[in-house]
């Protein structure tokens, strides 16, 4: 049984007890319990089901490298799947739920996979489910995913918040240890600002527990006391309950903050750009491989140690050791000091005379050296361990009654962020682990190191070379900071003697064949001794081979504990040393990031930013349909009580050929150009010759790309001599901003040009019909007769006080005026507009009327008739290009034999033959011939398509191949459930002479 | 000014006036350049990424041929037509953009905090004094911030954008902790 011990615990309160459940079960803890910590103080041993063969699985380990009890906290909408359980703080009223089995924990059906584990070794599915083909879609893979699954993700929203922080510090020290605290005070006293994350809920790391004294002081004191400093000073801050998750190229490291229960946001993202990085985050202590390791009861020793002393809790009355270094032995003491016994500690050395060794055989503590564990027994709790000789195959000596066995497989630097941006590692034999490589770190932009790997981060093992090491690295960041430590400190030198370990990845290392089937390398995915050696012997012999063959190192823990051990077994099978099998790559995150984290506040109203015009208020409250138009929100149309949106599309419509219509057009982009190369600028960046306007004169402009293709139009007004103003598409201001900006910075620096985007500082008002002109008399009092305005002039005028632009211009075919004022007043005008067209029948129409009227025309959309690969020429717009140019852009590519063929696609109007519906946009039309296969060609697609309630008909505009010159030819275009037949036609299918629009 | 105060955990958020905003796009190093932000706007050319001035007026640092004058807004139009005719001779450009802009002012101990939840812009003390401004992003905005001193920022975006700065805003406070600010000052 593991239960609570009635005294210690240092992070426990025991006068704060807490309620929780498991699994609906009600149990109690303690205040300073983790989840894992309380489920062991009430015997809860089984926490889980594995992965994939159902085993019955108990906690392992007391941090984030915890590969078993991943648990569902929180109710409702509030549940979070796959916890650890060691990570998590224990609060009251907690409900926590185990995962991956059914019926229940204790009775699990697919526990059947474990007795069939032979059947269904590493790459099974791709050697089983191969017939019939269509199965894996339909049937194998749903099924897998069914019986190999982890927690359920809550179908609600989210109701807990989260958010981003941004810091900037000279040093960044990931890790609270004694290794971090020591480089933190470094950095701190010569005056660097410095960031120290931990992970855990408290200071100190494993000297809190492991050690007798830091520097001639109880660790506990020294600890308090360094925190103490640092926490006093202005410089330094301290992140507890932040694990740094990522470390990246110019100084960027990312790390998570979890915050207490109920406070919001629940967690907060650290977006952190650090000069420097010492990497304080200590080790992980890996498990050994015998059989039966995966029974609930068999633990780290380390974490048995962390139990007992934070805790207060008892992983069972007998806990048998099993070592392969000095560190075993820390436990037994540990768990003997707590009045529990240690039938025996079994090392698997041929002996050793450590201090830790000697202290445990000094306190007549069963030593057997040269042992080890043949098979550990139980079922879903450990009842008694096998001992055999460690050398041998596995021949039972004895066997030991237990409720827990404490394993040590020596400990591997938590090299994870070091590894992330490019650091490189080294295999050090004698102390049986991958180590930072001093002379290969991550590199700076100035070539010197980002991270500075410290302490047992680093390989180092006893308290003092840890600290020396630790303040060495805060050292050497501090010299290429340009900053002097007060005392320059040396890196240690040699290896470290307290770190004496024998590699053991077998145990025993002659391990029988069904032994091997039942020794787990990876508990979370479970991966066993046997699935390494099967992807070796059938070719997965590179490591990250046999990464994804086998699934070792794959799962939510990222292989913390079964990375090495998985590469010792592969080494030990392929006959070559660690150091030529290499490492899986390390990627971050370091623990998993819960995706709410990684989005902050951008969710909900925050999602995505939506740009709003200034009458967007009055669009709303008219009923307006709205349709996202690049990033902003504009009128589809605007909906009258009871109204269809179709119907409402052909009210605006007819509205502006009949009378007036009023459009908010103020997204159109407004670029003003201004200087003396401007025109030549304009000249270069548009088809036709703008230079050649004159002053209170639009030209619609085409702008291509160097490849000839259109990407923008709209109107260019010039304004004075020096100055024109570009409109461009919704969608396309940014853009052609940014484009002018690039060819002006980076080619032609030397013209005297300036560009600035004024989109938003005006809104635009657009009136079109045959009372628009009626309508803007009563508001200017006159001046914009045919005479006086003509078609595509402006003309400045005042209102109200302000300067207002009025352009004669139109999209529609009809006589149309857009207005330019400043956006604070934009609503007012607008307003002003419906008072004054009221007489008129004046009606709002939104963007499908705009692309209905444009299209009855013939006029082409931007990204309608385009699509990145059109020229002018194919959308007959050889009237906007000045052939007389020397140059502009896209001119030389439009020139290429492809983009001149004959055979290009090009723009016509179709005509539906058969039906009243529009042909779908988008539909393609096909060649009457077949090839010799059969096939038909594409020879033209359907490009805009709207039902015209002016015409009373279906209309479209369509890319045919040599259109133009098929004029009355009826094509077959493939639509959904059959064909249509459409035939070529003008594209302007309304007033094709154009009298309405100069009336 | 304060009418649309609201408080949130130890900062505000206020939105100022309208204020007059002046594009001029020129060579900053020109002398003619120099005399005229110096007789119009009473402040020097700002050095790159500050602003020169005061709430009333200043003139800001938006790009190395770019800068942004801020004045009250009834003199923007004036301001307007005496920078023109100043710089008439210059390869300038000088437009009215008072109304493209929407602007916010945050005050309190922790407008550092709020404005690192937002920008990935260095905005300690040390690297963002008084007179800082930078063009950054707030969240997923477009924007510009101005530490006018330790306890108050102002911050422009795009006038499309304000409801939802505002919105972003009104969180970044609200979740504010003053045990808990980063920034002490």
């Amino acid at each position: 049984m593991s239960t609570r011990l009635p005294s210690g615990g240092r992070l426990v309160d025991r006068g704060a007890p807490l309620k929780f459940t498991f699994n609906g079960r009600e149990l109690k803890g303690f205040k300073g319990d983790t989840l894992a910590s309380a489920l062991l103080a009430n015997n809860q041993l089984l926490v889980g089901r594995s992965f994939k063969y159902h085993r019955p699985r108990g906690i392992v380990a007391c941090g984030p490298e915890e590969p078993n009890a991943l648990l569902a906290v929180g109710d409702g909408d509030r549940a979070v799947p796959n916890q650890r359980a060691t990570m998590v703080d224990l609060v009251d009223g907690l409900a926590a739920r185990s995962q991956n089995h059914w019926p229940s924990l204790e009775h699990d059906l697919g526990a059947a996979a474990d007795a069939a584990s032979k059947m269904l070794p590493a790459g099974f599915y791709y050697k089983t489910f191969i017939q019939p083909r269509p199965a894996w879609k339909h049937l194998f893979e749903p099924a897998i995913r069914k019986a190999a699954g982890l927690g359920e993700a809550p179908l609600a929203r989210d109701p807990e918040t989260y958010e981003h922080f941004y810091a900037h510090v000279d040093v960044l020290v990931v890790g609270g240890g004694i290794a971090g605290l020591a480089a933190a005070r470094v950095a701190a006293e010569a005056g660097m600002q410095v960031l120290i994350l931990e992970q855990s809920n408290w200071w100190g790391g494993r000297a809190v527990v492991d050690e007798e004294s830091v520097e001639d002081v109880d660790p506990a004191d020294w600890v308090e006391r360094e925190v103490g400093i640092l926490s006093s000073m202005d410089n330094v801050r301290l992140l507890p309950g932040t694990a740094g998750i990522g470390v990246y190229d110019h100084g960027y490291a990312v790390a998570c903050q979890r915050r207490p229960a109920g406070v919001q946001p629940s967690q907060r993202l650290w977006r952190i750009r650090a000069r420097k990085t010492i990497l304080a985050s200590g080790a992980l202590e890996r498990p050994l491989c015998f059989e039966g390791n995966d029974t609930p009861g068999v633990l780290l020793a380390s974490a048995a140690r962390d139990y007992l002393h934070g805790f207060g809790v008892s992983p069972g009355d007998r806990v048998v050791v099993l070592t392969n270094n000095d560190d075993g032995y820390r436990t037994a003491a540990a768990v003997v000091e707590a009045g529990l016994s240690v039938p025996a500690v079994l090392d698997v050395r041929p002996t050793a005379d450590g201090p830790q060794c000697r202290r445990v055989r000094d306190a007549g503590i069963r030593v057997e050296f040269g042992k080890g564990i043949t098979s550990a027994k139980g079922g879903s709790r450990v009842s008694r361990v096998a001992v055999c000789s460690f050398a041998g195959e596995g021949t039972v000596l004895e066997e030991l009654a237990c409720e827990a066995v404490a394993m040590s497989g020596g400990w591997s630097p938590t090299v994870h962020l070091w590894s992330h941006s490019g650091g490189k590692l080294r295999w050090d034999e004698r102390q049986a682990m991958y180590r930072p490589m001093p002379d290969r770190p991550p590199i700076n932009s100035d070539g010197k190191p980002s991270v500075h790997a410290a302490g047992a981060a680093n390989g180092e093992c006893s308290v003092d070379r840890v600290l020396q090491d630790a303040r060495a690295a805060a050292g050497e960041a501090l010299e290429d900071l340009g900053s002097e430590a007060k005392r320059r400190i040396k890196r240690c030198s040699g290896p470290d003697p307290a770190c004496d370990v024998l590699p053991a990845w077998l145990v025993p290392q002659g391990m029988r064949r069904r032994a091997r089937g039942r020794a787990w390398v990876d508990f979370q995915n479970d991966v066993k001794v046997s699935d390494i050696q099967l992807a070796a012997q059938e070719g997965y012999r590179s490591v990250e081979h046999l990464k994804r063959y086998t699934t070792l190192g794959m799962a939510t823990d990222q292989g913390k504990l079964s990375n090495i051990n998985g590469l010792g077994v592969l080494a030990g099978h392929l006959g070559v040393s660690m150091g030529e099998v290499g490492t899986t790559t390390f990627r971050p995150p370091y623990v998993p990031v819960t995706f709410g984290a990684i989005a902050g506040e951008a969710r909900g109203p925050l999602f995505m930013p939506t740009r709003k015009t200034p009458m967007d208020a009055w669009h709303e409250q008219h009923g307006a349909y709205w349709e996202p138009v690049g990033s902003w929100r504009r009128p589809y149309c605007y909906l009258q009580s009871g109204e269809e949106i179709a119907d409402a599309v052909s009210r605006e419509t007819l509205r502006v050929r009949t009378s007036v219509g009023i459009l908010d057009a103020s997204t159109l982009g407004k670029i003003v150009v201004k200087g003396s190369d401007a025109g030549k600028l304009l000249d270069m960046v548009y088809t036709n010759r703008i230079s050649a306007l004159g002053a209170g004169r639009c030209r619609y402009g085409l702008m291509c790309n160097e490849n000839g293709f259109l990407m923008d139009d709209g109107v260019v007004a010039r304004i004075d001599d020096q100055t024109f103003l570009c409109h461009t598409t919704t969608g396309g201001a940014g853009l052609v901003h940014a484009w002018l900006e690039e060819w002006l910075q980076g080619e032609w620096w030397d013209w005297k040009v300036h560009v600035a985007d004024l989109t938003e500082q005006f809104s635009q008002i657009g009136i079109a019909g045959p009372d628009a002109r009626k309508v803007l008399e009563k508001l200017l009092g006159g001046g914009v007769g045919a005479d006086e305005l003509p078609f595509m002039a402006w003309k400045q005028a005042e209102w109200r006080g302000l300067e207002i632009r009025v352009f004669r211009i139109s999209f529609s075919g009809e006589i149309s005026f857009e207005i330019a004022v400043p956006s604070s007043h934009g609503q007012e005008l607008w307003e002003e507009l419906m008072g004054y067209g009221e007489e008129f029948g004046i009606e709002p129409y939104g963007t499908e009327a705009l692309h209905v009227l444009r299209a009855e025309k013939g006029f082409i959309m931007i990204g309608e008739e385009t699509d990145g690969t059109v020229t002018p020429q194919d959308l007959g717009l050889d009237w906007a290009i000045a052939k007389g140019k020397a140059d502009y852009m896209g001119k030389r590519a439009q020139e290429r034999p492809h983009l001149s063929s004959a055979l290009r696609w090009r723009l016509v109007g179709l005509e539906r033959m058969d039906g009243d519906s529009p042909l779908p946009s988008g539909s393609h039309a096909v060649s009457a011939e077949r090839s010799e296969h059969g096939h038909r060609r594409a020879v033209g697609r359907v490009t805009s398509s709207y039902y015209s309630p002016n015409l009373k008909r279906p209309i479209a505009l369509g890319l045919v191949e040599r259109g133009p010159e098929r004029m009355g030819e009826v094509l077959e275009f493939l639509v959904e459930g059959g064909t249509a037949n459409a035939k070529i036609v003008s594209p302007v299918f309304f007033d094709p002479e154009g009298s309405r629009l100069n009336a | 000014m304060p009418e649309s105060a609201e408080t949130g955990g130890a900062v505000r958020v206020l939105e100022p006036e309208a204020i007059g905003m002046l594009l001029i796009k020129a060579d900053l190093a020109s002398a003619p350049v120099a005399a005229a932000v110096k007789r119009i706007f009473g402040v020097g050319v700002p050095g790159r990424c500050e602003a020169e001035g005061d709430r009333e007026r200043a003139v800001a640092w938006m790009a190395p041929d770019e800068l942004l004058a801020l004045v009250p807004a009834e003199r923007a139009r004036e301001a307007l037509a005496e920078l023109q005719s100043a710089l008439a001779g210059e390869h300038a450009l000088c437009a009215d953009v008072s109304a493209m802009r929407a602007c916010f002012e945050i005050q309190g101990e922790g407008v550092r905090d709020v404005l690192a939840k937002g920008t990935p812009a260095d905005v300690s003390p040390s690297a963002f004094g008084p007179g800082g401004f930078r063009r950054t992003r707030m969240g997923q905005l477009a924007a510009a911030i101005w530490m006018l001193d330790g306890r108050s920022a102002r911050i422009f975006c795009l006038r499309s954008e304000a409801a939802h700065l505002r919105e972003w805003l009104d969180e970044a406070v609200a979740s504010l902790e003053a045990d808990e600010v980063f920034f002490r000052s």
